[in-house]
C-alpha cells in the first residue's frame, strides 16, 4: 500500500507553477479557460496553479513556471503588478486581445483620460488615487512594458486553444498558433 | 497587345504585355498580398504590399501597376519583402485605431484576414491613437475614419464605378484623411447617390451600413468586374 502513496504524482509540490493574472480585461479570458471543461482535471495532474483569480491566494509565489496574463495595462497598479510578474516569472504569456493590443480598454486612449474621468464621473474629477487605482494616459499592450514570451491573440481565446498552449508548453515546446488564432476572434 | 514569356517565383509563364504582374501571377495560382487593389476598378499602387523583386533591378515594384515584359524573371517572396509586407500591416494597425472585436467587420476584414495571412500575433511598432471622427450624418452609412486605411477603393470607385466622385483624399502624409465632397458631412453631400458601392469596397469597417453590429457586416465588390465589362463594351 505505502508504495502506492509514494509513487503518487499527484504531489503538487513537484508540478511545474502556473499562474493566471487578470489586470484591464473582462475576465471572458479566463472564461474561457474555465471552459476546458473535464480537461481542467487533466490539466491539474500536471500543473499546480499556484495564483490566479480562480484560487484564493493574495501573494504571487517568486518562482513561477508560467504566468497567463488576461488585459491590458491600464493603471498604475496594473503597471506595478506586471512589473512583479514578470520578475517572479519564467515564460509570461499574453493571453487575450486585451493584453496583446489592449483593445477594449485602449478604446479611451484617443480621448485622454480626463475626458473619460469626467465623463463617467457626471462632471467632476473623482479623487485619485485614494479611491481607484490611477489610471495611466494609455491602456497599453503588456509586451510593451515587460518582454513577453508567447502571444495568444483572441477575444476570447478559445478553450482548445488555450488548452494547447498549455499543454505544449508543459511539454516543453513552444506552440504555433497562426493558424488557430486572430486579433478578434 | 503581344504575349510575353516571364518568370514568376521560379514557375515559366506567359501573359499579355498589358497585364500587370499581380494579375498574370495570380492566373498561375500565385497569389500576392494587397489591400488597395480591387478587381472592377483602376491600380492605384498605394498599398505596397504586392511590392516584388524583379531580377536586374535593385527597387522593389508593386506587382499591380507594372505590367509584364519578355523575359521578366519576378520573385514573389522572400525574407525582405515578408519584413516589408509585416511592418507595411503593423503601420497600419498603428496608424488608425483598429480593435477587432468589437468593429462590425470583424471576422470579414481584409486587414484582419491579411495580419492573419502574414502570421502577426502582436503590434511590434508603438501606437499613435489618433483622434478621429465618426460620420453618422448619412441615412443609411456611416464613415468611421478610425478604422480608414486610405486605400482608396471608396474614392475609385465612388469616380470610376458610379460616377460620382463624393470621396477624396485631403491633407497630405500622416494627416491624410478621406473626405466627402468638399470635407462636408457625408449626409450633406449634394454628389452622393447613396449606392452604397463605397460600403461594398471598402476593405475593412471604415465604410459600413447603419444598424450593423459587431461582426454583423459582410461585403462583396464582385459585381464590380461586371459593371466594368458592361462599361467596356458600350464604350
Amino acid at each position: 500500500m505505502s508504495s502506492t502513496i509514494t509513487s503518487n504524482t499527484n504531489d503538487v509540490g513537484t508540478l511545474p507553477k502556473l499562474a493566471t493574472v487578470w489586470l484591464d480585461g473582462c475576465s471572458g479570458c479566463h472564461m474561457s479557460l474555465l471552459d476546458m471543461d473535464h480537461r481542467l482535471l487533466t490539466l491539474l495532474e500536471k500543473v499546480n496553479l499556484v495564483y490566479s483569480p480562480l484560487v484564493d491566494q493574495k501573494h504571487f509565489p517568486d518562482d513561477v513556471d508560467i504566468t497567463l496574463v488576461e488585459g491590458a495595462i491600464s493603471s498604475e497598479a496594473d503597471l506595478e503588478k506586471i512589473l512583479m510578474v514578470r520578475e517572479r516569472t519564467k515564460i509570461l504569456v499574453s493571453l487575450g486581445d486585451c493584453a496583446v493590443t489592449a483593445n477594449v480598454p485602449s478604446l479611451r486612449n484617443p480621448l485622454g483620460v480626463n475626458a473619460i474621468l469626467e465623463r463617467v464621473s457626471d462632471g467632476a474629477l473623482p479623487k485619485q488615487p485614494d479611491t481607484v487605482p490611477l489610471l495611466c494616459a494609455h491602456a497599453r499592450p503588456v509586451h510593451t512594458v515587460v518582454k513577453v514570451d508567447l502571444f495568444v491573440p483572441g477575444c476570447p481565446p478559445s478553450a482548445d486553444t488555450i488548452h494547447l498552449v498549455l499543454t505544449e508548453l508543459l511539454a516543453g515546446r513552444t506552440p504555433d498558433l497562426h493558424a488557430i488564432t486572430r486579433f478578434g476572434l | 497587345m503581344r504575349v510575353v514569356t516571364l518568370k514568376i517565383n521560379g514557375q515559366e509563364m506567359s501573359g499579355r504585355d498589358d497585364e500587370d504582374i499581380l494579375h498574370v501571377a495570380r492566373e498561375h495560382d500565385i497569389e500576392i498580398p494587397t489591400l488597395c487593389q480591387l478587381d472592377g476598378i483602376s491600380e492605384w499602387g498605394g498599398c505596397r504590399l504586392c511590392l516584388v523583386e524583379i531580377e536586374g533591378s535593385a527597387k522593389l515594384s508593386a506587382a499591380c501597376v507594372t505590367k509584364v515584359s519578355e523575359g521578366m524573371v519576378v520573385n514573389t517572396e522572400s525574407e525582405r519583402l515578408a519584413g516589408y509586407r509585416k511592418t507595411i500591416v503593423e503601420m497600419l494597425f498603428t496608424e488608425g485605431n483598429h480593435v477587432c472585436s468589437v468593429c462590425v467587420s470583424n471576422n470579414n476584414c481584409e486587414l484582419q484576414d491579411m495580419s492573419s495571412d502574414l502570421k502577426i500575433d502582436h503590434i511590434s511598432l508603438p501606437y499613435r491613437y489618433p483622434l478621429r471622427t465618426v460620420d453618422a450624418s448619412h441615412d443609411l452609412f456611416i464613415f468611421d475614419a478610425n478604422r480608414c486605411i486610405l486605400c482608396t477603393r471608396c474614392v475609385r470607385v465612388c469616380d470610376e464605378a458610379e460616377g460620382a466622385h463624393t470621396w477624396d483624399i485631403a491633407g497630405r502624409g500622416i494627416q491624410s484623411q478621406l473626405v466627402s465632397d468638399l470635407h462636408q458631412p457625408w449626409g450633406e453631400s449634394t454628389s452622393c447617390t447613396s449606392c452604397g458601392k463605397c460600403v461594398e469596397a471598402c476593405p475593412t469597417g471604415a465604410i459600413f451600413e447603419k444598424g450593423k453590429a459587431a461582426g454583423e457586416m459582410v461585403k462583396d465588390a464582385k459585381f464590380l468586374v461586371y459593371l466594368a465589362e458592361m462599361k467596356a463594351e458600350k464604350s
